[in-house]
């Protein structure tokens, strides 16, 4: 695999592209041509490098967690903390890098759409760090589930649009964002924050987020003295999935494992499994996997974890996919929840529901190698994408918590 | 302006007779299914006609998309409101005919994954049958449009996609060459819906198109929404293109409680027919 994609038309082979109207073309060609020069300026990397180190707090640090372990087979699970980042998760990798283009054009203002907050919240910090003007478009249902992260965007200064059309989440948020950005696009940068949408994002999204991959890789390499046999995380537009990816994908001996959002079950219909269950169409500007209905109209995802609940996915996932590079599998919310509990008990490292997939994965892998390799001893990386003290609402209904004491003393 | 008849198709022949009048062509746009589908159908046909037989040119017929990111809130309502009633892709082939009928030409204009999905070749073929004269593509540029080029070319279609004010030369000489039929030129950076004002950019851009001498003519759309700026646009521009403002008498008849009533839509489409037909045409 020595391809280099995407090509120069933004192709992932069938995937990708850009379809989107006219109007959007020549902000897509100055942010192109932007970040290519960016890429090539020291001092650019630099200043990114070190807003990475001094002010996100990377690099993340590589946890084994052997009590977590236990309930993988034989597999040894190692988790890249990206729950560790400055404002909870691996979004803000992508957002510095883009909030520094976005002061490179002399763009003045930044919009982005949020599912879960975390994205949102990195782009309201990373524009109250660069004096930007933003707006976070935010699905309704999203805005319910996730009002700690709305409360948060606001504190930074942000503006939260609730967008009430459709199924009122991550894809409708990504909807408003880009009409907004049809009538702003002079002065405002969209800051898209997964690898999905028109070229170049899906592009510079993955070249923001492929830290992750490259310190694993010598985290690895440092303390262990050997590369992964596979490394796993969830997938919903695919940017966190995608930065543990794209170091990886040269290197044929590790494993790519992703995870989507199986929700109440393949079967019930009511999921988010893109990949497994999506057929080729065009969505958001790009060519990729779209869960649609026998009109191509897209079709309505579900997931108990707002982060993954896109019916769409970011084309080099599509791409990785149909080549058989990286393999796809779908976790339910009653198995992420799970995952999530038993991290929390037995590492004391409160997940964001969404990585809980991703660990979840882990420990389905884990047993399968068991059962048909005993001897193996698998060594497993899984990207914990985010934290979970935005779910605890969430995990408050799931487990019947009712925030009541255990017990009185003292009366 | 003199146009080039090879590269005219269907639709831009209407607008070669309208100029042949004297005037800019009059194109109006409403969504299959809203308030519901044959209702739809009377309405796009209504188009032709106004109240007094005077009516649109040409008829453009837009197919409701889940994710209409381009279209502001009017065509997002009537579209949301015709899938949840249950309007189908399958269901714009009898709107066509009924427009064919008419004599004159209909074009679909749409979210690129509907015809994708439908099949491009497969779409073009029932298109066909029904009597249509091309597609709008405002989410293909022709740099995605490889099949539909081919395609249209062995159905002779029409295929009209779009150029922006932010158009660079090169994208605008490319898009243009592109294009039968005629160039969509959407004058407003926005989406799309009714303004007051409508934008000072719609004669820059058409000097421009006009400027590459290729003998297309030139729709300018997004933002009218009266008889009085049918007539500013249609001063400058070969074809004026409402679409927004058509939408909202349906919304407003619903609204009233007779969303049958196509009075108002009626109206609009003769005061429409009248702005062109008074312009002072540059």
């Amino acid at each position: 695999m020595t391809t280099r994609l995407p090509d120069a038309h933004g192709h992932f082979d069938r995937f990708g592209g850009r379809f989107v109207p006219e109007a959007l073309f020549a902000a897509l060609d100055q942010l192109e041509k932007e970040f290519r020069s960016a890429q090539a300026d020291p001092a650019f990397l630099e200043e990114l490098h070190s807003l990475q180190t001094d002010y996100a707090g990377r690099p993340s640090p590589l946890t084994e967690v052997k009590r977590f372990s236990a309930y993988c087979g034989n597999a040894t699970v190692l988790l890249k903390r990206e729950d560790l980042n400055h404002t909870g998760s691996h979004k803000i990798n992508n957002v510095l890098g883009q909030a520094l283009l976005t002061r490179r054009m002399g763009k003045t203002r930044v919009i982005a759409e949020t599912g879960a907050g975390q994205h949102g919240v990195a782009t309201a910090t990373a524009a109250a760090l660069f004096g930007l003007d933003c707006t976070v478009y935010m699905g309704e249902v999203d805005t319910q589930r996730q009002s700690l992260n709305v409360a948060r965007m606001q504190m930074l200064g942000a503006k939260v649009v609730a967008v009430a059309a459709g199924s009122r989440t991550l894809k409708d948020a990504l909807n408003e964002a880009l009409r907004d950005w049809v009538a702003s696009v002079d002065n405002t940068h969209y800051l898209i924050g997964t690898v999905a949408g028109p070229h170049p994002f899906p592009e510079i999204v993955r070249e923001f987020q492929r830290v992750i991959s490259t310190e694993t890789k010598a985290q690895m390499l440092d303390r262990y003295g050997r590369l992964p046999d596979a490394v796993l995380a969830c997938v919903g537009g695919g940017s966190n999935a995608m930065g543990m990816f794209a170091d990886f994908i040269d290197d044929e001996s590790v494993q790519l494992l992703g995870f989507e959002a199986g929700g109440d079950g393949i079967e019930t219909g009511r999921h988010a499994a893109t990949i497994g269950e999506g057929q080729i169409g065009v969505l958001h500007g790009m060519r990729t996997y779209v869960l649609q209905d026998e009109d191509g109209q897209t079709k309505d995802s579900h997931s108990i974890s707002a982060g993954l609940d896109y019916p769409g996915v970011g084309p080099e996932h599509a791409w990785l996919a149909a080549t058989g590079r990286a393999t796809y599998d779908s976790v339910t919310d009653t198995e992420a929840m799970e995952a999530l509990k038993i991290l929390t008990q037995t590492e004391g490292i409160l997940p964001a529901i969404e990585s809980a997939h991703a660990l979840a994965g882990a420990m389905k892998v884990g047993r399968r190698i068991a059962e048909t390799d005993p001897d193996a001893r698998p060594v497993l990386v899984v990207c914990l994408s985010g934290r979970g003290d935005k779910d605890v609402d969430t995990a408050i209904r799931w487990f019947g918590l009712d925030g009541s004491v255990d017990a009185t003393a003292g009366a | 302006m003199t146009f080039d008849a090879d590269r005219l198709g269907r639709s831009g022949t209407a607008f070669a007779s309208a100029q042949s009048e004297g005037r800019a062509a009059l194109v109006g746009y409403l969504p299959l299914g809203y308030p519901d589908v044959p209702t739809s159908v009377e309405a796009i046909v209504a188009l032709t006609q106004g109240t007094d037989g005077v009516g649109c040119d040409v008829v453009e017929i837009g197919i409701p998309y889940s994710d209409p990111v381009m279209d502001g809130l009017a065509i997002q309502r009537a579209g949301t409101a015709a899938l949840q009633r249950g309007v189908h892709t399958r269901d714009v082939f009898g709107a066509v005919a009924a427009v064919a009928a008419t004599g004159t030409p209909a074009l679909v204009m749409t979210y690129w994954n509907l015809i994708e999905h439908y099949g491009v070749r497969a779409f073009a073929r029932d298109f066909t049958a029904a009597g249509g004269a091309g597609l709008i593509t405002p989410d293909l540029p022709p740099d995605e449009a490889d099949e539909w080029m081919s395609v249209s070319d062995e159905y002779r279609l029409d295929r009209v996609f779009l150029v922006a004010p932010s158009s660079t030369d090169e994208r605008l000489a490319m898009t243009v060459a592109a294009c039968r039929g005629w160039v969509y030129a959407t004058a407003v950076m926005g989406v799309t819906g009714a303004r007051t004002e409508t934008s000072d950019a719609a004669p820059t851009l058409v000097r421009r198109v006009r400027a590459l001498g290729t003998g297309l003519p030139v729709g300018v759309g997004l933002g009218v929404s009266s008889g009085d700026q049918a007539a500013s646009v249609g001063a400058v521009a070969d074809g004026v293109i409402v679409g927004s403002a058509l939408v909202s008498t349906l919304l407003a008849a619903e609204a009233a409680g007779t969303p049958r009533d196509l009075t108002a839509l009626r109206a609009l489409v003769g005061d429409l027919a009248a702005g062109v037909r008074r312009a002072e045409r540059s």
